[in-house]
């Protein structure tokens, strides 16, 4: 086995929070990550999940060292970046690109679309003038938008467009790894789709890795090859995705899964595992923090914190009951309706002859 | 709580029924629809999911029936008939009386529409207080805390003195909804209630929403863009595009006999946590600007079904089964 494209281990990021005008003091310490590990393998995604504060931002930030890492290692291609400062640093930014949640916020409103895809490749000074004119042509091509959007500024275009641009910028330096953070959750579903499809065909043309994070697990499910499940700044199960979806060993992977809407009316529902929210990071409870809200918590649970323990097929969790957690009740897909099926199979051929004979993008 | 007016309920005829609105929004281009002509209806107890895209008109036409369409927007043409009397014929004072108390309504952002500057409980007593004026301070204090307790809000007490900064997400969207529920409507509104929310918490929502019905026998309009949401709670749905109704059928009948090219492009387009596939079938293309709507059917351009037929005149909804309609021209589509 070759060394892995990332390796992060220990990873931790504390945030001060400080009180007071004037003589401010230290109030506490958010945990925003505590102690992350994992790898990404060459043309791998890895799907980082969670709700909201559990620090899967703040993770892909640390590693593109945006932010600096309170604790813990970060090596890419084989290299410790932690540390790394000035013309190796510039250097690495091209290896390590990001495509941001927010196609609104995201790009200058300011410049036209060809300036901005032009940008990181004059920042890191590859090519003339013509051949970064080519470059750009190339780009949008690639993301499927057209040569003559070069000119027209962001303004102009939809969401899902602006999310291809985004897409493009970040293609344009030739990274190996891109951190996508949330990068269709602000998009509509018909264009979700297609922003999908096309960071898939990315993948398989360039060989790109991809650290996606989403909190849309069937999306993740869609794109990933491996999924880490992190709450309140810790990962709690890790494995590949088909694996961790068919046979969850995590009470909360359990109760993120069940708490999905499905698209199926026939399927009875099923009330949500949890209850109430996530304690907050500035003061996570003692033992496995999952506690407060786990169905399964005993004793040991308040007191002693568990830690990830591989449970085999490149599976692990971190939870004492893991052993105990019963088979998942097979997620039986009722299956579409024989009239939804013919339709839909009809559908996906027209769309195919359509796309082939070049037709609406 | 003051004495209810009494209505004489009919069951038999629907509570909320809108016949051809179409709002428009004054621009340099002359006026631009927003809501072109749509007609639903809902009856007591029961839920209608409006499914559809940004842009499609479902905000706009919630906002219509609460006669709550922002300037330089108008409702030009239609009838919104709530429980026999005519909303949009009615003075402004009377609409006033019916808006909050006969019809609730639950926004998205419980951040935004929630004041910062006032605590949980002053924003229920001052929503209860504009329809009883009459009440103490003390009784709309003690209606207010048990409004946060049927909303399963912890120690209601405490959580009446708090400022929205001071809760999560999902306690905010709590308090939404118990402001809304404060005076006990028949009908409630609910525009994206969980879209802000996390997964857990929206099942939490989703939940208590349901129990709320089961107790109360409000009826819920929920629009939404999410077909797992009103998979899971509507009776009815209403798929929205481009400011039309193009297909409208009971829950099961519209992922079981998906009728309308833009329905099976929107089911082909959501990932499946059940199954595995390569390729999403997504639709190409964006959803056409109000202002500059394509000929014929608003769809075809996006349409693999699509014909010449399609872009010279404008579908009709006809029926095509049990209490389903379907506005195309090529439905269904294995028939050609």
């Amino acid at each position: 086995m070759t060394e892995p494209l990332l390796e992060v281990e220990g990873l931790t990021r504390h945030f001060a929070v400080k009180r007071g005008l004037v003589f401010s003091r230290e109030a506490g310490v958010v945990r925003a990550v505590d102690g992350v590990s994992f790898r990404l393998e060459r043309g791998e995604t890895l799907a980082l999940v969670g709700e909201s504060g559990c620090g899967k931002s703040t993770t892909a930030r640390l590693v593109l060292r945006l932010i600096e890492p309170t604790a813990g290692t970060v090596w890419f291609e084989g290299k410790d970046i932690t540390a790394m400062t000035g013309e190796p640093l510039r250097a690495l930014r091209k290896r390590l690109q990001i495509v941001f949640q927010d196609p609104f916020a995201s790009l200058n409103p300011r410049m036209t679309v060809a300036e901005i895809l032009e940008e990181p490749l004059i920042v890191h000074g590859i090519g003339d003038a013509r051949s970064r004119r080519d470059r750009v042509a190339a780009l949008l091509e690639q993301v499927g938008l057209a040569g003559y959007h070069a000119q027209r500024y962001p303004h102009e275009f939809s969401g899902g467009q602006r999310q291809r641009i985004g897409i493009a910028r970040a293609l344009a330096v030739e990274p190996s790894l891109i951190v996508c953070d949330e990068p269709v959750s602000a998009l509509d579903v018909s264009v979700q789709a297609q922003v999908i499809n096309l960071l898939k065909d990315l993948q398989r043309a360039l060989g790109l890795s991809y650290l996606f994070i989403a909190h849309d697990l069937a999306v993740v499910k869609h794109m990933a090859d491996r999924v880490a499940v992190m709450y309140l700044g810790q990962i709690v199960e890790i494995g590949p995705a088909a694996a961790l979806f068919a046979n969850p060993r995590h009470p909360y992977t359990r109760t993120l899964l069940a708490a999905i809407p499905r698209p199926d009316p026939h399927r009875t529902h099923v009330q949500a595992g949890a209850t109430g929210d996530a304690p907050s990071p500035m003061n996570p409870p003692a033992g496995c923090r999952f506690h407060t809200r786990c169905p399964l918590a005993i004793d040991r649970c308040r007191t002693e914190m568990p830690v990830l323990t591989a449970l085999g097929g490149g599976q692990s969790a971190a939870c004492h009951r893991s052993a105990e957690l019963p088979p998942l009740d097979a997620d039986t897909a009722i299956g579409s309706a024989p009239a939804a099926e013919r339709r839909l199979a009809l559908y996906a051929a027209r769309r195919a002859e359509a796309l082939a004979g070049g037709g609406a993008r | 709580m003051a004495e209810r007016p009494t209505i004489a309920a009919d069951v038999t005829k629907p509570l909320l029924s809108i016949e051809g609105l179409r709002t428009v929004f004054r621009s340099s281009n002359g006026d631009v629809a927003a809501v072109d002509g749509v007609d639903l209806s809902i009856a007591r107890g029961k839920t209608l999911g409006i499914v559809g895209e940004s842009g499609c008109g479902k905000s706009v036409l919630s906002l219509s029936v609460m006669r709550l369409v922002p300037p330089p927007g108008r409702i030009a043409t239609g009838r919104i008939v709530f429980d026999g009397n005519d909303l949009l014929g009615m003075p402004a004072a009377q609409m006033r009386a019916i808006r909050g108390r006969r019809i609730g309504m639950i926004f998205q952002e419980p951040m935004t529409s929630l004041n910062p500057v006032y605590t949980a409980g002053d924003q229920i007593v001052e929503a209860m207080r504009a329809h009883d004026p009459s009440a103490s301070a003390a009784a709309l204090r003690k209606r207010a805390v048990a409004a946060l307790d049927r909303v399963r809000i912890p120690a209601p007490d405490r959580r009446f003195g708090e400022y929205p900064h001071q809760m999560s997400g999902g306690m905010r969207q709590r308090v939404m909804i118990a402001m809304a529920l404060a005076c006990e409507p028949d009908l409630i509104i609910a525009d994206e209630p969980t879209t802000a929310l996390d997964v857990t918490v929206q099942a939490q929502i989703l939940d208590l929403l349901r129990a709320l019905q089961r107790e109360s026998g409000m009826a819920i309009v929920l629009i939404t863009h999410d077909l797992g949401v009103v998979a899971e709670m509507a009776d009815e749905i209403a798929v929205m595009y481009a400011g039309k109704v193009v297909e409208r059928a009971p829950t099961p009948a519209i992922f079981d006999d998906p009728q309308h090219p833009y329905t099976l492009g929107l089911l082909g387009s959501i990932p499946r946590i059940e199954t595995q596939t390569d390729r999403l079938l997504a639709i190409e293309g964006t959803v056409p600007p109000p202002f500059d709507p394509p000929p014929g059917c608003r769809f075809n351009p996006r349409c693999v079904f699509a014909d010449d037929g399609c872009t010279a005149e404008m579908p009709a909804l006809r029926p095509l089964g049990l209490d389903h309609i379907v506005a195309c021209r090529r439905a269904p589509v294995e028939a050609t």
